[in-house]
């Protein structure tokens, strides 16, 4: 240690230190922080869009099958159920984010990476899954499918 | 021009290096530097041979680099040309995926080498640190390199690896999107996992493995202390050129190995990642991330009233943070007196491991 032969601390210099240790920091702060904003993506202008005409007719759709479309930028899944009524729901499996199936041969709905299983609810009945899928209103208008968000 | 004048050359070039860089005190280092000879000496090879195949990562990678094109447009079509049309583009692939499995691989070895062996002990809890580190980077290697040829079992594998991330408790969301570049796996995700596959993660593995090989110059290799209790005087061998041969007779057979490798099971490609198709039914993660992914799958939804999968992320972060963590907890090792503690608990890792892995491969997907 050398600290007896340096001078004693005077007020100036611990100021001058001071002085320096926020000017560093505040240079370590002024690069990092465009650093920090610059890898935060801009948010997406999210799909306005609340309801979706589907590019197929009902009759493409055979009873028992499920098919995704785009709903916005996510998928969306529309199940044809073994009685002919249209389902459709978010296909976004709520466990990791996943995209889910029907499976004809279960009769329900199923997510491949975890095993997740839904009924024609959306309801998790099986595997992993938190939480039911998002459920979507099917409307036949004419010739034509409309998924809407909501009731 | 006589020999003797070449040697003379040579000599003179020698000793002007010598003069600027000082090659003659690494030298007499590399000369006094001595392996322990014991019955666990074998376990001092896997971090070369780790090491070896890093370097052959680093260099195959390169020569990826000269036809892959980072977007999800034309990510898949590159890789597909490069399989297809180029020459050996097939070979150079698959060599770098295999390289990576092998790597990963004798990673797990040589960190439970070190685990069981105590190897960790100060003053070498820094290498263990920083070896952790590189492990962790590793990690991140495969995870980011699995995205780029841009294929359905890539596409999937990354929404899962980073949904995980987003399931952390307060700062998770705010993450995935800095990951994904947005909040969906997209072109976005790829560009940003291109730039730290191939800029990042060797800039930041490049410094950690700096300091790892320091550190090892620096400690020399670890004698265990069931060895160093036994009393018997360790016998040693001299690195150059007893050790490093037979170092690089490993390195060989692993070059053999990767060759046959590749020529016999080049990498796949599959299909190109549609972002709205379902996701294909037998869908499985890179082996070494196998045994997380069972886990999670084998989770019921909530455990004492939290969601089953925060609880498996959870219970990851906290096993790794104990390993991390291992030199400064196991006191006894210290004081070099033996701990079965740490024993049972690396060997109760590597049946963890082992089963679920197992179980990953053979289970039925739809049970």
């Amino acid at each position: 240690m050398t600290q007896d032969a340096s001078p004693p601390q005077s007020s100036r210099r611990r100021f001058l230190d001071w002085l320096l240790g926020t000017s560093v920091g505040g240079l370590v702060l002024a690069v990092l922080y465009p650093v920090g904003r610059y890898l935060v993506p801009p948010p997406a202008a999210e799909s306005a869009a609340s309801a979706v005409t589907l590019p197929f007719k009902p009759d493409d759709l055979v009873p028992n099958t499920g098919r995704i479309f785009k709903f916005g930028s996510r998928p969306g899944l529309v199940v044809r159920g073994p009685g002919g009524e249209f389902r459709a729901f978010s296909a976004t499996c709520t466990h990791l984010g996943c995209t889910v199936q029907y499976r004809p041969d279960l009769g329900h709905i199923w997510c491949a990476c975890h095993n997740g299983h839904f009924d024609l609810n959306g309801r998790n009945i099986g595997g992993p899954p938190p939480a039911p899928l998002e459920a979507y209103t099917v409307r036949a208008r004419g010739d034509e499918l409309v998924v809407s968000r909501g009731t | 021009m006589s020999a003797v004048s070449l040697r003379q050359r040579l000599a003179r070039v020698g000793s002007w290096l010598d003069s600027r860089v000082g090659l003659a005190g690494l030298w007499t280092a590399a000369r006094h530097k001595e392996i322990p000879v014991h019955r666990h000496t074998v376990w001092y090879y896997l971090g070369g041979m780790t090491l070896f195949l890093f370097l052959v990562q680093v260099g195959t990678g390169v020569l990826l680099l000269f036809y892959y094109r980072p977007s999800a447009d034309e990510a898949f079509e590159s890789v597909q040309f490069l399989m297809a049309e180029v020459q050996f583009g097939w070979l150079i692939r698959s060599i770098h995926a295999w390289a990576a499995n092998l790597m990963i691989f004798t990673l797990f070895l040589h960190f439970f080498s070190a685990l069981l062996l105590r190897a960790y002990r100060a003053p070498r809890d820094l290498t263990w640190l920083s070896g952790m580190g590189l492990f962790g980077l590793a990690l991140g290697f495969g995870f980011t390199g699995y995205l780029l040829p841009w294929n359905e079992l890539a596409y999937f594998a990354t929404k899962v690896g980073t949904q995980i991330v987003g399931v952390m408790p307060l700062v998770g969301r705010s993450l995935l999107r800095v990951l994904r570049g947005g909040d969906e796996v997209s072109g976005a995700t790829l560009t940003r996992f291109y730039a730290v596959h191939v800029a990042l993660l060797p800039a930041v593995a490049g410094a950690f493995l700096g300091l790892h090989l320091y550190l090892v110059q620096k400690h020399g290799m670890s004698v265990p202390p069931g060895v160093e209790r036994s009393g018997a005087p360790v016998r040693r061998m001299r690195f150059l050129p007893n050790f490093l041969l037979r170092d690089l007779v490993g390195w060989l057979a692993a070059l053999a190995a990767l060759a046959a490798l590749a020529a016999f099971a080049p990498a796949e490609l599959g299909g190109k990642a549609d972002p709205f198709a379902s996701a294909p039914a037998g869908i499985k993660p890179e082996w070494y991330f196998m045994f997380t992914f069972q886990t999670l799958k084998m989770l019921p939804p909530h455990i004492l009233g939290l969601e089953g999968e925060m609880v498996g992320i959870l219970g990851f972060g906290l096993a790794g943070l104990l390993v991390l963590l291992i030199p400064f907890l196991d006191r006894p090792a210290a004081r070099g007196e033996p701990n079965r503690l740490i024993t049972w608990f690396g060997i109760g890792l590597i049946l963890f491991i082992v089963a679920l892995t197992y179980i990953g491969y053979t289970a039925s997907p739809t049970k």
